[in-house]
């Protein structure tokens, strides 16, 4: 079975470069997206937080890292990630590109390619009267601190304000690759085939084991017949994400000629704070609004309303005091906190004995002082926004009422900080096949071109050299941009290079 | 296959009602559904995953008798719930780990059910 291109995945990347090489696929291009997840149809995205998990994510959201201490999501669908996130599209800062020190990676370059899928994306600002009250409050603890939060561009068509995001948007209104490239895709000949996992990449060639659908999931079954297949190409474009495509390379082989393979692995360690009102707060609608970036102290707030398992999950403790937050639910305003974690020795993506992706991360210090500042900065401002009590991960007891700000630093404090004991967890895995100049301190050039590896290129998230700061799927999407544009550029030569071998 | 909390039912019930007090009002079919989604969740994770977690419940019922005097099941349920409370600030972190893999399980059939 021989196509001109394999793509592999179809989330922000892979759905993005399809749809980038859809002029040569008019002309006579032979593209192919294996993806590990299903395709569902619009009347299967039902909101329900255990089923939608189980649908949509790897081990339903629950991976872990190494030693357990960090909680992985990542999505597993026909459109990858882009399914479950919840759509907000910040083009990082230039202090980013700057640090990552890639040459050929602009601020300038970077902007524009994204402002390209922005658009393509139905990116834009929520009106006024679409802005809830558990949105609505963040603002207001931030004007009450002489603090502006930013607005989040966000990628909806016709939002009904289920607030469903991360469990799929069951009104079609997120434009993530499943709704706009990727379609559009296969309408121009891209062929898309789900449920295909790939084990190994070679020489010009993967190796695929399509699945059958089990008795009782979601999805249709998989476009091709399950059984394992070799297939050929020119080139091969991963786009699995950092995880996935990390993994793929690791189990191939290709470790021992690029050192660098796992390395600078960041995401965005991240806690899910909640503080009780005394009244309900409007919490319908949707779920991110506003912002506040901290470059300084290391961490961005985001507005944010989960479920209730995950919330749950999230809270530090069990027991009385938890349950009581838990049945303020109707009354609780939320507010995600994430650390700008930088590359370190020892933060990488290995695989154990059966291949699976598997992250080695330890907290550094600048993190959990991040976190723990955090944390304190939206204790405020809750406080300032009204609420009677907040839950605070990294205070023992957790609970603080307004009587704990005169002594919040105290409270809130690193040497709370107890791995396994209070909940971190991360959706933005990043790094692990970085950009760099050569093989000696990276695993691609700037375009994704794989160093030695002429037929092979990345395009996902794994490319970062270090974290993005912000929500990272518009740069996903600018990167796989450029390397869609260098594997058009050199696709004819690889072609040339495939007929002589 | 059999259920795979059947060995240890009776702790993963205790620690249960320590962690979310509303279990305490459990009648048979919530319990039911309850330890349903639990099992789904565990019966998708590896087999050595699944040994951990009984295992780890069966130190944990053994290591409140070192705290407290009596198994874990046979302690009332605030002691349990102080127990329960030092053992997830454990200095070593495979029991904090044990402790919050149980909660997450609990929390998951409680707040997913």
């Amino acid at each position: 079975m021989t196509y001109d291109v394999i793509i592999v995945g179809s989330g922000a990347a892979g759905g993005t470069v399809a749809h980038a090489l859809i002029p040569l696929v008019q002309a006579g291009l032979r593209v192919v997206v294996f993806e590990q997840g299903a395709r569902l149809d619009d009347a299967e995205f039902t909101g329900q937080e255990l089923e939608m998990a189980g649908a949509l994510f790897e081990e339903s959201g629950g991976v872990l890292t190494a030693d357990g201490a960090m909680t992985l999501a990542f999505g597993r669908a026909y459109g990858g990630s882009t399914v479950t996130y919840t759509g907000t599209s910040l083009i990082p800062e230039p202090r980013v590109f700057a640090h990552w020190n890639v040459p050929g990676i602009t601020h300038a370059d970077m902007h524009a390619r994204s402002t390209k899928y922005a658009e393509q994306n139905g990116v834009h600002f929520l009106a006024d009267d679409e802005i809830n009250e558990n949105n609505a409050l963040f603002a207001q603890g931030c004007r009450s601190l002489g603090l502006t939060a930013g607005r989040f561009p966000v990628n909806t068509r016709g939002c009904k304000g289920s607030g469903l995001c991360n469990l799929g948007c069951p009104n079609a209104a997120k434009q993530g690759t499943h709704r706009v490239q990727l379609p559009a895709a296969e309408r121009a000949g891209v062929e898309v085939v789900t449920r295909a996992e790939v084990l190994r990449v070679g020489e010009r060639q993967v190796s695929v084991r399509v699945h059958a659908k089990p008795a009782s999931a979601k999805g249709h079954a998989s476009e091709w017949a399950p059984g394992e297949y070799t297939v050929h190409a020119a080139a091969i474009v991963l786009c699995g994400g950092s995880m996935g495509s990390t993994a793929l390379m690791l189990r191939s082989g290709l470790a021992a000629a690029l050192p660098q393979l796992g390395e600078r692995y960041t995401c965005h360690p991240a806690h899910i704070l909640v503080a009780e009102h005394p009244q309900p707060i409007g919490q319908r609608g949707f779920p991110k609004t506003y912002f506040l970036d901290q470059p300084d102290a290391g961490f961005i707030l985001e507005t944010c309303m989960y479920f209730p398992f995950i919330t749950a999950k999230n809270l530090t403790g069990f027991g009385a005091d938890h349950q009581r937050f838990m049945d303020a639910f109707d009354r609780l305003q939320m507010i995600l906190v994430m650390a700008h974690d930088k590359a370190m020795p020892g933060n990488r993506i290995g695989i154990d004995a059966a291949g699976r992706p598997v992250a080695h991360y330890t907290f550094s210090d600048a993190v959990k002082a991040s976190l723990v500042a955090a944390t304190r900065l939206s204790a405020r401002i809750f406080f300032g926004a009204g609420a009677v009590r907040v839950h605070a991960p990294s205070a023992d007891p957790p609970l603080l009422t307004r009587d704990d700000l005169p002594r919040l630093d105290e409270r809130v404090h690193e040497r709370h900080f107890l791995t396994h004991r209070i909940s971190v967890s991360s959706a933005h895995m990043m790094g692990g096949c970085s950009m760099g100049r050569t093989a000696a301190d990276s695993v691609t050039d700037a375009w994704g071109r794989v160093h030695g590896v002429p037929w092979l290129r990345v395009a996902d998230s794994a490319l970062f050299p270090d974290s993005s700061d912000v929500n990272p799927y518009l740069t996903v999407m600018a990167l796989a941009d450029r390397t869609a544009e260098a594997l058009t550029s050199d696709l004819g030569a690889l072609q040339s290079a495939t007929v002589s071998a | 296959m059999p259920p795979i909390l059947a060995p240890v039912r009776p702790v993963f019930r205790a620690v249960a009602e320590a962690m979310v007090p509303a279990a305490q009002r459990y009648g048979a079919a919530e319990w039911t559904a309850m330890e349903a989604v639990v099992e789904r969740a565990l019966g998708a994770r590896p087999r050595k995953m699944q040994q951990q977690l009984v295992t780890f419940m069966r130190l944990a019922n053994v290591l409140a008798v070192g705290m407290s005097g009596q198994t874990l099941v046979s302690l009332p349920v605030e002691k349990r719930e102080q127990v329960l409370h030092r053992l997830e600030r454990a200095p070593v972190a495979l029991v904090r780990r044990g402790v919050w893999g149980v909660r997450t399980l609990i929390f998951m059939g409680h707040y997913g059910r």
